[in-house]
């Protein structure tokens, strides 16, 4: 996402000057364990859609919930908090 | 020495924390952000005051340590205010990691520095390790020599801060207890002539909900280095524009500043760099000398941040050994933080003095005449013998 060409062109005071920029920037990377969402499972509690840091975790209509990996870092805590063991952690490949 | 007496202001007597508050309430600054107890002077004492008896219409804002001070200053600063603190020595070392935000977000806030020691051991008295553990963070430094230069460097703070080819927060020093507790005799501008010389501040992308912008995002391994490339340059451009505007004052008060100040340099043989209120110490025992024929001069700083690196390699011309003072120390480092400045400076430059270091004064012990005696006695040493045997002394120290 090469914005600038120079240090030149910069605006001042290390600003950035579109809010909103983070979305741009896809954490996905960075995970080493992948949730994967059972769906049969799921009782549609939301526990982790409230409790995801990123927050990664989408909010569909039928309060069914989508893990939305370009930004989920893999912390785990979705698979920790639920009640019913519907996330389960594997290994990134 | 020629004394001025023909210059601006009305004449008075304040001590150096009242001298730089009052020049603070005729910037008619719009927040102050302090911690009030120790290591706080009684500058930001004096600003409470003023704000409490309506005669400063700012938001003063006691908080629950330096760090929160300065952090509050920061965002005062980018929402478009005129932003004043006040510190020293632990108080200052607290603000370490606002520093370099409030410079890196180019925020125009002045500080003012009562310079004190470091702990160990609780000391309050001066020492200039507070001031130069700051030079790295992209702070302009100025360095007062007595009550008079408080008050007019903080009024030139504020100009060189605001002006929009600086755009760097301003740290005034002021040698604590000599300068921040003594009483001393000033001309103060009028408050008219202060505006005039010092308009309302124009804030450059002030924070602006209906304009939103990120200050000091995450900044990795894409733009992290093409910021700091750009501050560097920014900083190192700053220095003309800091000159300009210490020319315009000094014609507008007749007070001259400069970035460097030299006395009886012309055709001195040796020459004694200092910081803060020694110089005029160093002055004195200077001109005694030079009574006995010792070609002895003086070198003093106003400005510490940009360095003046040419307007050194200018001033050194001639001299064959220079004595740079430091009132602090910089542990396993090659020379106390003056010095190295120096050193730095000349080490490119074909002809050269030899330099050696002074250990002075740490936690307000006096510096004496006899002490700077034995300075220049060392340096006329330095340079018969045409070699410097010891690089660094310590003088007015037990040994």
């Amino acid at each position: 996402m090469a914005r600038w060409s120079s240090w030149k062109e910069l605006p001042i005071g290390n600003i950035l000057p579109t809010p909103g920029s983070s979305a741009e920037y896809k954490t996905g990377g960075w995970r080493a364990l992948k949730p994967i969402l059972h769906k049969e499972k799921c009782i549609k509690c939301l526990l982790c859609w409230a409790q995801c840091p990123e927050p990664a975790i989408d909010r569909l209509d039928d309060d069914s919930v989508k893990i939305n990996y370009d930004y989920c870092k893999g912390c785990g805590i979705c698979a920790a908090v639920c009640p019913v063991k519907a996330i389960e952690m594997v290994m990134e490949e | 020495m020629k004394v001025e007496t023909e210059t601006r202001g009305i004449r008075t007597g304040m001590t150096g924390n009242a001298a730089v508050a009052y020049a603070v309430k005729q910037a008619d600054v719009d927040v102050i952000a302090a911690y009030p107890i120790t290591p706080q002077t009684v500058m930001v004492e004096k600003l409470a005051e003023y704000v409490n008896n309506g005669e400063l219409n700012a938001a003063f804002v006691p908080v629950e340590s330096e760090h929160s001070a300065l952090s509050t200053c920061v965002g005062a600063s980018l929402a478009g205010a005129r932003v004043f603190t006040a510190t020293a020595s632990q108080g200052l070392a607290l603000m370490y990691e606002i520093l370099w935000i409030a410079a890196g977000l180019r925020t125009t806030i002045v500080m003012g520095i009562g310079n004190r020691a470091l702990s160990p051991n609780i000391n309050i008295h001066c020492s200039h390790d507070d001031a130069y553990a700051a030079r790295d963070t992209g702070w302009i430094e100025f360095f007062a020599e007595n009550v008079q230069e408080a008050y007019d460097l903080t009024l030139q703070a504020f100009k060189v801060s605001e002006d929009k080819r600086v755009l760097f927060p301003s740290m005034v020093n002021l040698d604590g207890f000599i300068l921040t507790h003594s009483l001393e005799a000033l001309n103060v501008l009028r408050d008219e002539e202060v505006r005039e010389f010092l308009p309302p501040k124009e804030p450059v992308n002030p924070i602006d909900p209906d304009n939103p912008m990120t200050y000091g995002p995450l900044d990795l391994q894409d733009y992290y280095i093409e910021h700091r490339r750009q501050q560097a340059e920014h900083f190192r451009m700053s220095y003309p524009r800091i000159v300009e505007i210490l020319n315009e004052y000094s014609e507008f008060t007749g007070r001259r500043y400069s970035p460097i100040k030299t006395y009886m340099l012309d055709d001195a043989e040796i020459g004694i760099m200092v910081l803060g209120s020694s110089a005029g110490t160093v002055r004195y025992t200077v001109s005694k000398l030079r009574e006995k024929g010792v070609k002895a001069g003086v070198i003093s700083l106003t400005l510490y941040r940009p360095f003046p690196v040419d307007e050194v390699r200018e001033h050194i011309k001639g001299l064959k050994v220079l004595a740079i003072m430091d009132r602090s120390y910089s542990f396993g480092s090659p020379g106390a933080q003056l010095f190295m400045d120096v050193a730095t400076s000349l080490y490119n430059v074909k002809e050269r003095p030899l330099l050696f270091n002074v250990i002075y004064g740490l936690g307000g012990r006096d510096l004496t005449p006899d002490q700077v005696e034995l300075v220049v006695n060392k340096a006329l040493e330095v340079a018969r013998e045409g070699e410097v045997r010891e690089t660094q002394i310590w003088v007015g120290v037990r040994e």
